[in-house]
C-alpha cells in the first residue's frame, strides 16, 4: 500500500466512526431524516464561510455550517410546532430552501473556484490526501485527517461525558426533565455535534453519502442487540469495515470511494437484516411458522384431552376430525412425540403426564394471561414469547 | 396524616395554543396522603402532573415542594410518567431502567457504580421483578414493564411520588401489587399523587382525591368528597357510584 492508499483509509475510517456514533442517537430518536436535512441546509453556510475565508478547512467554515445545521432544526420545530403540517413535510420545506440558497451561491460567486455541487453532493474521498497540513514547514498529514480526527476526539468526549444524559434523555424525556438532564440542551447538544460531524465529513463523502454513513451502521447494530453500549460499539465496527472494505472494492472497481463505502453498508445492513438472530428476517418467518405450528399442536393436545374415548384419540380419525391435511397433521404429531406430550400405542395417541400439564397450563395461560406461569415454558416454545 | 404540607400549587394556568388546559388551579396536598386525580378525558391531569415537575411550562402560577421550588427540590420527587410515553424497543435492560431513577442524585456527567447498582436490583426485588433483570424491555409484559417503571421510581428514595395512570393496561395481579406497594410508602410517611381512571377502586385506593375538569373541582379526603355531587360536576353526567363510606 501507498501513503496515500493509507491516508485515504485512515480519514475513511475516522469519518465512518465519527458519524456513527451520533448516527445511533439520531436512529434511536427516530430523527434519521434530520441528519438528511442538516447535510443539505448547512451549504450556504458553507459557502458563505468560503467566501469570508477562501479555505475549505477553515474553522470557521464549519463554525457557519454547523450553525446552519442547528438553524435547519430549528426551523423544522418551529414549523412543526404550528400543527399545520407534520414533521416529515416540514423537513421537506426547510432543507430544499436552505440548499438551494448554497446551490445560487456557488452559481453567482464561485465558478473560478474548486467548490462546485458534484463536489458537494458527492464528495471525493481520493483527492483528500493532497490537501496537507504544514506546520512551521513540515507536512504532518492530510488537512481532512486532522480535522475530522478532532471532530472525532470531541464527539468520543462528549460520549463519554454524556451517556448517560444522553440515554435518558432518549428514551424517557419526561424523566429526563424531571430530574433536571433538560431535553432542550441535550437535544441540540446532539444536533450540535451532528452537524459538526456532517460539515467535518461531508468534503470527503459528500452530503448524500454522509447519510448513509450517520444511519447505516445504526440501523444494522439495531437489529443485533439490545445494550445500548454493544450498539455504539457495533456500528462503530460496520462503519470501520464498510470504510476499508469500501475502499478496496473502489479501487477494484476503479469507481467512487463514498460511493462504494455506502454500497458495503447498504450490504451489510442487507444481510444483518435477513440473518439476525432474534430480529432478522428469516427469524422472524421462520418463529411465524413455529407458532403456527404451536397452535396446531396445542388444539390438537386440547381434543386429546377433550375426549378420553379410544375412537376419537386414533391416528387416522384424528386427521379426519380435525380436518388437517397429512404434512401438518404428521409435522404437530412429531412435535408432540418429540417434547414428550403425547404417546402412540396402536395408531392410538394419548397425552402423557407432562402432556397433560401442558395443556393445563397452556389453557390458563390463554384464559387469564398471566405471565408468571409460563416463564420456563418460553424457552422451548416460540408461542409464549409474546 | 401530618400537618405538613408536601405540595402546593398556586393559581396554576397551562395553555397549548392559546387553549387553556388548566385554569387558575389552587391545590394543597399535606403529607403522606395516596392521592388520586380524577376527572374526564383532557382534563389536564397528567398536565398538572408535568406543570408541577417543570416539564411543562405554566403561563401563570407557582408551585412548591415543601415550600421551595421544585427545581430546588428535585431529589424528593420521583416521576413515574405514562408507560406509553416510552418507546419500549429502545436497547435497554430492565434493571438499566431502574438504574435511570439514581440519575437525578447523581447529576451530571457522575456514572452510576456499585451503590446505585444494589439499590436498583433491591427495587427490582420488591416489585417481584428481580428475576427479570437482565431482560431486554420489549420482552416484558404491560404489567411487568410497569412493575420496572415503579421500581424506577422506588430507587430515587423520594418523599412525594408522582405516577400518571400506572394501572393502565396491567393484569389484576400487577394493580394490587403496585397499590399495596403505594399504600407501603403513604404509612412510611411519602406522598403519593396518582393519575387514576377506574372510578370504582377510588375509595378502596386512595385516601385523598382531586377532581379536576380543566378547574379544579374539589380536592381532600375521600370520605369526605368522593360523592355523586363532585362526580357530577366533574364529569358533567350523573355519576352513580356506590360509595359505602
Amino acid at each position: 500500500m501507498s501513503n496515500p492508499q493509507i491516508e485515504i483509509q485512515l480519514i475513511a475510517v475516522v469519518v465512518a466512526v465519527a458519524c456513527a456514533i451520533p448516527g445511533v442517537f439520531l436512529v434511536l430518536r427516530k430523527m434519521s431524516l434530520i441528519s438528511d436535512a442538516i447535510s443539505h441546509s448547512i451549504l450556504p453556510g458553507l459557502v458563505l464561510g468560503f467566501f469570508i475565508t477562501q479555505d475549505l478547512n477553515s474553522p470557521l467554515l464549519i463554525i457557519l455550517a454547523a450553525f446552519t445545521g442547528i438553524i435547519t432544526v430549528v426551523l423544522v420545530e418551529w414549523i412543526q410546532k404550528t400543527g399545520l403540517v407534520k414533521e416529515d413535510t416540514a423537513i421537506g420545506l426547510v432543507f430544499p430552501a436552505l440548499f438551494s440558497v448554497g446551490v445560487i451561491l456557488i452559481a453567482k460567486n464561485a465558478n473560478d473556484v474548486h467548490l462546485d455541487v458534484d463536489a458537494v453532493l458527492l464528495g471525493e474521498l481520493a483527492f483528500a490526501p493532497f490537501d496537507r497540513l504544514m506546520v512551521s514547514g513540515m507536512d504532518v498529514g492530510p488537512k481532512s485527517l486532522w480535522m475530522m480526527g478532532l471532530i472525532l476526539v470531541i464527539t468520543v468526549t462528549l460520549l463519554l461525558l454524556f451517556f448517560k444524559e444522553l440515554k435518558i434523555s432518549t428514551f424517557d424525556v419526561g424523566l429526563s426533565s424531571a430530574l433536571g438532564f433538560s431535553p432542550a440542551i441535550l437535544h441540540y447538544g446532539l444536533m450540535s455535534i451532528s452537524s459538526v460531524t456532517v460539515v467535518g465529513a461531508f468534503e470527503a463523502v459528500g452530503a448524500i453519502l454522509v447519510v448513509a454513513l450517520m444511519i447505516a451502521p445504526a440501523a444494522t447494530s439495531y437489529l443485533l442487540t439490545s445494550n445500548l453500549k454493544k450498539m455504539l460499539v457495533l456500528s462503530v465496527l460496520f462503519g470501520v469495515f464498510s470504510a476499508i472494505t469500501g475502499y478496496w472494492v473502489a479501487h477494484w472497481l476503479d469507481a467512487s470511494i463514498a460511493g462504494s463505502i455506502s454500497t458495503m453498508l447498504g450490504l451489510v445492513f442487507l444481510i444483518v437484516y435477513l440473518f439476525a438472530p432474534s430480529k432478522g428476517l428469516i427469524a422472524v418467518v421462520y418463529r411465524q411458522k413455529q407458532q403456527q405450528i404451536e397452535v396446531s399442536l396445542l388444539t390438537f393436545l386440547l381434543h386429546l384431552n377433550n375426549h378420553t374415548e379410544e375412537n376419537e384419540r386414533h391416528l387416522n380419525h384424528l386427521r379426519e376430525h380435525i380436518n388437517w391435511q397429512k404434512i401438518k397433521a404428521k409435522s404437530v404429531v412429531d412435535l408432540a412425540v418429540r417434547n414428550n406430550l403425547i404417546v402412540i400405542n396402536n395408531q392410538v395417541v394419548s397425552l402423557t403426564e407432562k402432556g397433560n400439564d401442558f395443556t393445563s397450563i397452556a389453557l390458563d395461560y390463554i384464559i387469564t394471561n398471566k405471565d408468571e406461569k409460563i416463564e420456563h415454558l418460553k424457552d422451548d416454545f416460540f408461542l409464549f414469547r409474546g | 396524616m401530618s400537618e405538613k404540607i408536601a405540595i402546593q400549587v398556586d393559581d396554576l394556568t397551562v395553555a397549548y395554543n392559546y387553549k387553556p388546559v388548566l385554569w387558575d388551579i389552587d391545590l394543597v396536598v399535606p403529607e403522606a396522603v395516596l392521592m388520586a386525580i380524577v376527572g374526564p378525558n383532557g382534563a389536564g391531569k397528567s398536565t398538572l402532573i408535568k406543570s408541577i415537575l417543570g416539564i411543562i411550562d405554566p403561563i401563570a402560577g407557582s408551585v412548591s415542594i415543601y415550600g421551595k421550588p421544585y427545581k430546588k427540590q428535585r431529589q424528593l420527587v420521583a416521576y413515574v410518567p405514562q408507560k406509553g410515553s416510552v418507546d419500549w424497543d429502545f436497547p435497554t435492560t430492565a434493571l438499566d431502567v431502574v438504574m435511570m431513577g439514581t440519575y437525578g442524585t447523581l447529576g451530571w456527567i457522575k456514572r452510576p457504580g456499585k451503590k446505585e447498582k444494589k439499590a436498583s436490583l433491591e427495587a427490582l426485588e420488591k416489585v417481584g421483578m428481580l428475576s427479570f433483570k437482565n431482560r431486554q424491555i420489549s420482552q416484558l409484559s404491560g404489567g411487568q414493564q410497569q412493575r420496572v417503571f415503579l421500581a424506577r421510581a422506588l430507587v430515587q428514595n423520594a418523599s412525594i411520588y408522582f405516577m400518571d395512570e400506572p394501572f393502565q393496561g396491567v393484569d389484576a395481579t400487577t394493580e394490587i401489587a403496585i397499590i399495596n406497594i403505594l399504600k407501603e410508602l403513604r404509612k412510611a410517611g411519602k406522598t403519593v399523587v396518582v393519575v387514576h381512571h377506574d372510578l370504582q377502586t377510588v375509595p378502596e385506593y386512595f385516601d385523598w382525591v382531586t377532581f379536576l375538569n380543566v378547574k379544579k373541582i374539589a380536592t381532600g379526603p375521600v370520605k369526605d368528597i368522593f360523592n355523586d355531587d363532585n362526580l357530577t360536576k366533574t364529569y358533567g353526567i350523573n355519576y352513580k357510584v356506590a360509595v359505602n363510606k
